[in-house]
């Protein structure tokens, strides 16, 4: 395992690699929010929630949470200098005015096309789509942090999502346990692996069909 | 403290407002900025069959997850549920309705109905399956909306950090989140307040909700459950 960090931190590390400086960007709940502490402290990015925070900051140290200062996950937060708070329309205006450059979030199923499945799993799992919807159609940039497979080994990405689909063709990048995938003209590419994962293990993890770039990138941390 | 314009009241007077069938908004996030007292009010005087309109089920003994959890709840507007299992629950027993609407077109549909509006138009969920099902539809300017219907209540209940005598409310960090809005769509508006204030102690600069919104002010006790990260 590299550098010995365990995968879900690799996952986040990887995505933090999509934040550039000034940008604001949304985290969905689990791994996405561990993606904050792999920035370099000289990043400056304004994280919005969807409950109405922007410039959202660490979490508070065990004994400090405030209550009332909670991300849209329901969990405390803290906020950095500049930030902001406002009500949850106008944290939705920002989404769809294509004020989020960002959005990084977990998924069910994503198709080879960048159809996106993360609402419902009909008769099991009635969560409901909450701001998903908004994001994926919205943001300038939708990244997807989810394992490779289901518990059961099932492949997430697809041909086509047997699941309900949150929107269509919109996202732009696939981050997994194994490999990173970008959605390119209703294709995916395979253009990174985390080590010591291969291209046949990926293949055969993997349900649709996707083309492999040249100078493939194996990522080592 | 003086009370000019007849607004503050105690829980007592409040619950004159609640009956069973109605049509109740709330305001809150995850139970974050949900009025406790006015919960264990409605919870307390048994009022059922209601037709709940907010962002989402709070968790099971979070904020109104207390109201749909012991099953008050006929019929929920929402965006999400998935932290309330029970409410999975009673709605795949068919024993609860719920209607799903995405976030930020909930948040608008409420906001519109506060600004007494009709409807908006988004492009949210346009040619989602489920989203648009049934919903009326515009092309303008050569781009095809949905037509999302505005949200009012009976009664809408929400929680400030304070108030003042004629209900201007200002509400505490991400506590704010659908309040304002919620505060605006209600034919009768309650404010569940952790302070209240003089008039005139408020800067006008800073109240967010203005009380011509507000036709109640309760003192709260403050929140009375336990956080899931607690």
């Amino acid at each position: 395992m590299g550098m010995g960090i365990d995968v879900r931190n690799r996952m986040a590390r990887r995505a933090s690699e999509e934040i550039a400086q000034g940008m604001v960007v949304n985290l969905g709940i689990g791994i996405p929010s561990l993606v904050p502490n792999h920035l370099p402290r000289e990043t400056r990015v304004m994280f919005h929630a969807e409950n109405g925070i922007v410039g959202m900051g660490k979490s508070p140290e065990k004994g400090l949470e405030d209550e009332n200062l909670c991300n849209a996950g329901g969990f405390p937060v803290t906020v950095m200098e500049g930030s902001s708070y406002c009500d949850s329309a106008v944290a939705f205006g920002m989404i769809r005015r294509g004020r989020v450059d960002l959005t990084i979030l977990g998924s069910l199923q994503v198709s080879q096309k960048g159809d996106l499945a993360n609402w419902i799993v009909p008769g099991k799992k009635v969560p409901g789509m909450g701001g998903a919807m908004e994001l994926a159609q919205k943001a300038g940039k939708v990244a997807v942090l989810m394992n490779h497979t289901d518990k059961n080994g099932v492949p997430k990405i697809v041909e086509s999502c047997t699941l309900p689909l949150t929107a269509e063709t919109c996202v732009d990048i696939i981050i997994t346990d194994l490999a990173v995938f970008k959605v390119h003209e209703g294709s995916l590419i395979l253009s990174e692996l985390f080590a010591p994962h291969t291209v046949t293990e990926v293949t055969a993890k993997t349900a649709c069909d996707f083309s492999i770039v040249e100078d493939i990138r194996i990522i080592e941390y | 403290m003086e009370n000019p314009f007849g607004k503050i009241a105690a829980l007592e007077q409040a619950m004159e407002h609640f009956y069973d069938g109605m049509t109740l908004m709330f305001g809150g996030f995850g139970g974050v900025g949900s009025p406790p007292d006015l919960i264990d009010g409605i919870l307390e005087k048994g009022i059922k069959e209601l037709v709940l309109i907010g962002n989402d089920t709070g968790f099971p003994e979070i904020g109104i997850g207390k109201i749909v959890s012991r099953g008050k709840a006929s019929k929920v507007i929402a965006s999400h549920i998935g932290s309330n299992p029970i409410a999975g629950e009673l709605m795949t027993r068919g024993e609860m309705e719920v209607e799903f609407s995405p976030q930020g077109t909930l948040t608008e549909r409420i906001r519109a109905g506060g600004m007494g509006l009709g409807a908006i138009l988004t492009d949210i969920g346009v040619d989602h399956e489920f989203v648009a099902k049934g919903k009326k539809r515009m092309n303008l300017n050569g781009k095809e909306y949905l037509i999302e219907t505005a949200l009012t209540a009976e009664v809408s209940i929400v929680y400030a950090k304070k108030a003042d005598p004629y209900g201007n409310l200002v509400f505490d960090k991400s506590a704010r989140n659908t309040n304002p809005l919620v505060a605006m769509a209600g034919n009768f508006t309650i404010a569940e307040a952790e302070e209240i204030v003089p008039l005139g102690s408020l800067d006008p600069e800073e109240i967010v909700t203005p009380g011509v919104f507000v036709d109640m002010v309760i003192p709260s006790g403050g929140v009375n459950w336990k956080w899931a990260w607690e």
